[in-house]
């Protein structure tokens, strides 16, 4: 019988999290990456709420747009690199928590904000994207999410 | 409840605490190797996962490729070499080019922001909002505007202010141009440092202005509709095929880049065998119906029998005593226009004549009525009309409706598929197609949705602008207002201006030449004629006349 406060299952699961977190969002930024033709504008265009006149400004200005994506398809390769080879894992998580926090934010599923974009789910008020923003602060309050991974190395190296 | 708290406390210390020292703990009751390296490997987990990862990115990849439904389509219609259909743009070159703009209003203001010239109040607003990237990096045409002409003074003044505003287009600062104002476009043509003129005035000066322009030896570009009666045509063409000089018909839409791909198309007969051209027009705002007279406040818009020359407005319509109404709505009078065919159905029609060389129809009637905006001209709210080329097998019909903004495509069908042209194109397979049945029997394609979708890519957001008046929208729609070429955004009127200029310095015709504008014209007429006189009009290609039936 596995006891759940087994002390290798707690640092199992939050390592998986972690290879699953980092493993979603390296994936997104891979694919934006693999295929020129993405734009975010069309996400933008959609925004509601307080950051719908950020959104606007972003997409009126090509060359604002284009630096947009690019730094949403390197942030995204380089937090899902951080997080599945937990390096700098406590940057990475803050910094996934931020953009997963400003995509909530463009289009929170609040009343009345009806979405033009098909959702997979339903969802009011919390939805995959704040779960996820949230689940990654895990990885940067307990230091066990940096077992298996080069921050332990580098911890390692700084303690000696 | 103090004590609960610590005792919470003490377990999530003592809880993170263990979890801390698991990591190093896992593991240490193996066999195996020296602690150290096990601690290397135990930091490199993640290398597998990333590796795993950029495996099934690329198994994920060829699948893709493979199996991609869109590159099978690409390869099985031979799309591939579709985009090569477009034109690029290229520089324009030569001497200056003086140009006289007759009629200073809304058009002409549009007209001389696509030539590159803007009010410098508007140009530093748009410019401080990042919305001017399309207009300046658009090629610079080294024109001058260097004629205003125009009845109002209003308008004048504003014109001559444009034209003297450097022009900020290809990222030069033009040299500055003398801009004279003429007071009758008389005046103008027989100023011979006027090369060019451009006619933005109400339809009714539209066909005598050309004639004499052109008989005065000016090029010309005349925005539609170019006449309101039938008997303006013949001597507006004559003078113009006379003359060597370029005539443009202000019809823009061949100038999209998703045009000359519907064109493509078209000429490659993927339709199949086409039966019906369907030309519509949706708008349902007072400014969409040409009742334009007050400002947004319900008052009156500027202008009186002092400022405005009301007689040589009115020309050879017959008297009326000054009305704000009518010189600001004048779209909406029979007097002074054809309505809805002169105003919308010239670009309808000159869009299908342009992609099907479509000609002049064999017969024409009309219905409709004016039922809503009862109040202000004569022009119908609701007008339905059709048009029958029974030499070439299909009927075009021109629905158009005044109170109502459903969208509704410029469409064209055939036994194979249906196509709808306008800013964005589509073509989808019919469920019955012989053509497409086996791509339809393998899933390839779906009569439910588009096997070819052409978006007009450009950023609509910044290509209509700030100002999105409900028939900016509709021309945005249409295709009228801008496009794509090369990953840049044009102004479609940019470019049509341009192959106008290009051909007064190259040699060349232009797409909207007068053998096309004949043709747009004498269907409006036969349209107008149809409507008003409620009676079938029929072309008789030999004499040249339009014969009521």
């Amino acid at each position: 019988m596995v006891s759940i406060n087994n002390q290798k299952w707690q640092t199992g699961i939050l390592v998986a999290l972690r290879f699953l977190i980092g493993w979603h969002l390296l994936y997104e930024g891979l694919f934006k990456l693999l295929h020129p033709d993405w734009s975010s504008l069309g996400f933008l265009a959609e925004s509601k709420w307080i950051l719908s006149g950020f959104a606007e400004w972003i997409i009126s200005n090509s060359s604002v747009l284009n630096i947009v994506d690019a730094l949403n398809t390197w942030g995204l390769i380089a937090i899902g690199l951080g997080l599945i080879l937990s390096l700098f894992t406590r940057i990475a998580a803050f910094a996934g928590t931020g953009l997963l926090l400003l995509y909530y934010l463009m289009n929170p599923p609040f009343i009345g904000m009806g979405h033009a974009i098909p959702l997979e789910g339903n969802y009011l008020i919390v939805n995959k994207t704040l779960i996820e923003a949230v689940a990654m602060l895990l990885f940067a309050i307990f230091p066990a999410a940096h077992c298996y991974g080069l921050d332990s190395l580098i911890n390692k190296r700084k303690k000696n | 409840m103090a004590s609960e708290m610590n005792d919470k406390n003490d377990k999530r210390g003592r809880l993170e605490n263990s979890i801390s020292k698991a990591g190093n703990m896992s593991g240490q009751n193996q066999n195996n190797p020296s602690p150290g390296r096990r601690k290397v490997l135990k930091a490199l987990a993640g290398l597998p996962v990333v590796g795993l990862l950029g495996l099934q990115v690329l198994r994920k990849t060829n699948y893709d490729n493979k199996h991609s439904l869109q590159r099978q389509l690409v390869d099985e219609l031979g799309l591939s070499d579709l985009m090569s259909s477009v034109k690029p743009v290229t520089a324009s070159e030569g001497e200056t080019l003086r140009i006289g703009i007759a009629g200073f209003g809304v058009r002409g203001g549009q007209l001389a922001a696509s030539l590159g010239f803007m009010e410098k109040s508007e140009f530093d607003k748009k410019s401080a909002a990042g919305s001017l990237d399309a207009h300046i990096s658009q090629g610079n045409l080294n024109v001058a505007i260097t004629g205003i002409c125009d009845v109002f003074d209003l308008h004048a003044e504003r014109g001559i202010a444009v034209a003297q505003h450097d022009i900020f287009t290809g990222g030069e600062i033009a040299k500055k141009h003398p801009v004279k104002r003429y007071m009758t476009f008389h005046d103008m043509l027989a100023d011979k440092n006027i090369d060019a003129v451009i006619i933005s005035t109400p339809d009714h000066h539209h066909a005598w202005m050309t004639t004499d322009a052109a008989k005065a030896g000016k090029h010309i570009y005349t925005e539609k509709a170019i006449i309101r009666r039938e008997e303006e045509i013949e001597p507006l063409y004559k003078a113009v095929k006379s003359s060597n000089k370029v005539f443009q018909a202000g019809h823009q839409y061949p100038q999209n880049s998703v045009f000359q791909q519907a064109k493509e198309i078209l000429d490659r007969g993927m339709l199949g065998d086409v039966s019906h051209l369907e030309t519509t027009t949706n708008r349902n705002s007072e400014e969409g119906a040409w009742i334009r007279h007050l400002d947004s406040n319900g008052k009156p818009k500027p202008g009186d029998k002092k400022s405005i020359d009301w007689k040589q407005w009115l020309g050879n319509s017959s008297y009326v005593p000054f009305s704000t109404q009518r010189y600001y709505s004048w779209a909406r009078y029979f007097d002074y226009d054809t309505g809805l065919y002169g105003q919308l159905f010239s670009h309808e029609y000159d869009a299908m004549n342009q992609l099907l060389g479509i000609g002049i129809p064999d017969t024409v009637v009309a219905t409709g009525g004016q039922y809503y905006y009862t109040d202000f001209g004569d022009i119908p709210d609701v007008l339905h009309t059709n048009f029958e080329f029974p030499d070439k097998g299909y009927t075009l019909t021109y629905s158009a409706n005044l109170t109502s903004s459903k969208f509704r495509p410029r469409s064209i069908y055939g036994k194979d598929a249906w196509m709808a042209v306008g800013g964005d194109l589509t073509v989808t397979p019919d469920g019955r197609s012989e053509k497409y049945g086996d791509m339809i029997k393998r899933g390839l394609v779906n009569p439910s949705a588009p096997m070819i979708e052409i978006k007009r890519g450009a950023l609509t957001a910044s290509a209509v602008d700030a100002v999105s008046s409900a028939s900016t929208r509709y021309y945005e729609d249409r295709g009228l207002v801008s496009t794509n070429i090369g990953g840049r955004i044009w102004d479609v009127n940019h470019l049509h201006l341009k192959e106008w200029i290009d051909c007064i310095r190259n040699g060349g015709t232009p797409s909207a030449n007068i053998e096309k504008a004949y043709e747009v014209g004498v269907t409006i007429a036969m349209a107008d004629i149809s409507y008003r006189e409620k009676c079938r009009t029929k072309w008789d290609p030999v004499q040249r006349k339009i014969i009521r039936l």
